[in-house]
C-alpha cells in the first residue's frame, strides 16, 4: 500500500505519517502541495492519497479534481484531511469525487474509521 | 495618530476655499443676471478648478495621514518591544507571526520526536514482559523445573534491568515533551502584542476612512456597499474560529458525515 501524504504543514505531513505507520502503512511519501504531488501521483504507483485542502500554489481541490480527470488516476481513493469547515466545501468535495473527508482537527480513531471504510467499500465493489 | 486628522479645523474645507467657491458663484449669478453667460462660463471653470483643487489637496493630506499611520504603526512594533535583540529581528507584525510558526513547528517537531523514541521504548518493555508472563505463570502454578526456574531468573534479572533503563528514558521524553509546551507562553505573549497593534491600526484606519468619507461627499463620488457577492463560497477559509455562530459550516467530522451520507455516501 504506497500512500501519499500532501499538506503544507510539515508538522500535519509527520502526524498523519506516524498515525498511518501505527495503522500498518508504513510506505508513505510527501508532497507539500498539489503541484508538487501531481507528477510524484503521475510518476509512481499510488494506492492512497491523503490530502490538505488550503495550500499555496495548488490547493487540494484543484488535486482532487486534476487527479480525477487524469485517465491514470482516476480510480485513485482521496481522503481530504482539513481545517476547511463550509458545507458548500464539503458538498464540492464531494461533487468531485473525494472518496472520504475528515475536517481538523481531528482524532486517529477517527482517521482509521475512515481509511478503513474507503479501502471497505474499494473491496466490496 | 488619530490627532494628525483631528487638528484640522474644518475636513471639509482644509485649505479655506470655502470662501473662494462662494464668492465665485455669487459673481457667476451676478453675471448670468446681467446677461453675459460667457462671463459666467469663466466662473463655473474657475469653480471647477476650486473644487478640483479642494480635492487634491485633499486627497494629498488623506495620503500624508495613511503614511503617517504606516510608519506610526513600525515605530509601535519597534518601541513596544522591550528586548533590543528582538528589535532588529522581528521588525513588523508579519515577522512576529512568521516567529510564531516557527516556534509552533519546533514545539510540534521536538514533541514528535520524543514521541517517536518513547513509543519503542515502551513497545519493548510491553514485548518482553509479554514473553516472561507465561514462564511466570508456569513458576505460579509450580509447573516449572529447576533449570527452567534458573534461565527464567536471569530472563528477569534482564528484564528489571532493562524495564529500569527504559523507564528512565521515558521519563526523560515525558518531561521534554513537557518542556516543550513552552510555546505557548511565548507565542501568546506575541499574538497579543500583533493583535494590539491590529488593533491601533484599525482605530487609523478607521480615522482615515472618515476622512474619506468627508472627500467623498465633497467630491459627489458615490460607492455602493461592498458585499461578499464577489467572493467564491468555497474559496478556502483555514480553521474556522467561531462556529457556534455560523450556519454555513460543520460542527464537527459527526456533521460532515451526516452531511456525506445525505449526499449518498
Amino acid at each position: 500500500m504506497k500512500i501519499l501524504i500532501v499538506d503544507d504543514f510539515s508538522t500535519m505531513r509527520r502526524i498523519i505519517k506516524n498515525l498511518l505507520r501505527d495503522l500498518g502503512f508504513t510506505n508513505t511519501t510527501e508532497a507539500d502541495d498539489g503541484q508538487t504531488a501531481l507528477p510524484v501521483l503521475k510518476s509512481g504507483s499510488f494506492d492512497f492519497l491523503i490530502t490538505d485542502w488550503n495550500m499555496p500554489g495548488m490547493t487540494g481541490i484543484e488535486l482532487l479534481k486534476a487527479v480525477r480527470e487524469d485517465p491514470g488516476l482516476n480510480s485513485l481513493p482521496v481522503l481530504m484531511v482539513t481545517a476547511e469547515a463550509k458545507k458548500d466545501q464539503i458538498i464540492e468535495a464531494a461533487q468531485a469525487g473525494v472518496n472520504g473527508y475528515v475536517v481538523k482537527p481531528f482524532t486517529a480513531t477517527v482517521l482509521k474509521e475512515k481509511i478503513e471504510k474507503i479501502f471497505e467499500r474499494i473491496e466490496g465493489s | 495618530m488619530s490627532d494628525n486628522l483631528n487638528s484640522t479645523p474644518d475636513p471639509i474645507d482644509p485649505a479655506g476655499t470655502r470662501a473662494e467657491i462662494i464668492a465665485h458663484a455669487k459673481s457667476m449669478v451676478e453675471k448670468l443676471e446681467n446677461g453675459d453667460s460667457l462671463e459666467a462660463f469663466k466662473v463655473l471653470e474657475e469653480l471647477n478648478r476650486a473644487k478640483d483643487v479642494t480635492l487634491f489637496e485633499e486627497l494629498g493630506r488623506l495620503t500624508r495621514s495613511l503614511h503617517n499611520a504606516i510608519t506610526d504603526f513600525h515605530i509601535d512594533i519597534g518601541l513596544a518591544q522591550e528586548d533590543q535583540k528582538e528589535i532588529s529581528r522581528i521588525s513588523d507584525a508579519s515577522d512576529r507571526l512568521g516567529y510564531v510558526i516557527s516556534l509552533t513547528e519546533d514545539a510540534a517537531n521536538k514533541t514528535m520526536d520524543m514521541v517517536e523514541e518513547a513509543i519503542p521504548t515502551a513497545k519493548k518493555i510491553q514485548m518482553t514482559a509479554a514473553d516472561l508472563k507465561p514462564e511466570w505463570d508456569k513458576v505460579l502454578k509450580g509447573e516449572i523445573d529447576p533449570a527452567q526456574f534458573r534461565a527464567l531468573h536471569t530472563k528477569m534479572g534482564v528484564f528489571l534491568d532493562g524495564t529500569i533503563t527504559a523507564s528512565e528514558e521515558l521519563s526523560q521524553s515525558l518531561s521534554n515533551i513537557l518542556l516543550a509546551q513552552d510555546y505557548q507562553d511565548l507565542t501568546g505573549q506575541v499574538i497579543k502584542r500583533v493583535i494590539q497593534l491590529v488593533q491601533e491600526l484599525e482605530s487609523s484606519l478607521v480615522d482615515i476612512v472618515k476622512t474619506a468619507g468627508t472627500v467623498e461627499e465633497l467630491a459627489g463620488i458615490e460607492t455602493s456597499a461592498l458585499t461578499d457577492d464577489a467572493k467564491p463560497a468555497t474559496e478556502a477559509e483555514g480553521p474556522i474560529i467561531n462556529k457556534e455562530k455560523r450556519s454555513d459550516v460543520v460542527s464537527g467530522q459527526d456533521d460532515v458525515d451526516d452531511l456525506l451520507s445525505s449526499l449518498g455516501f
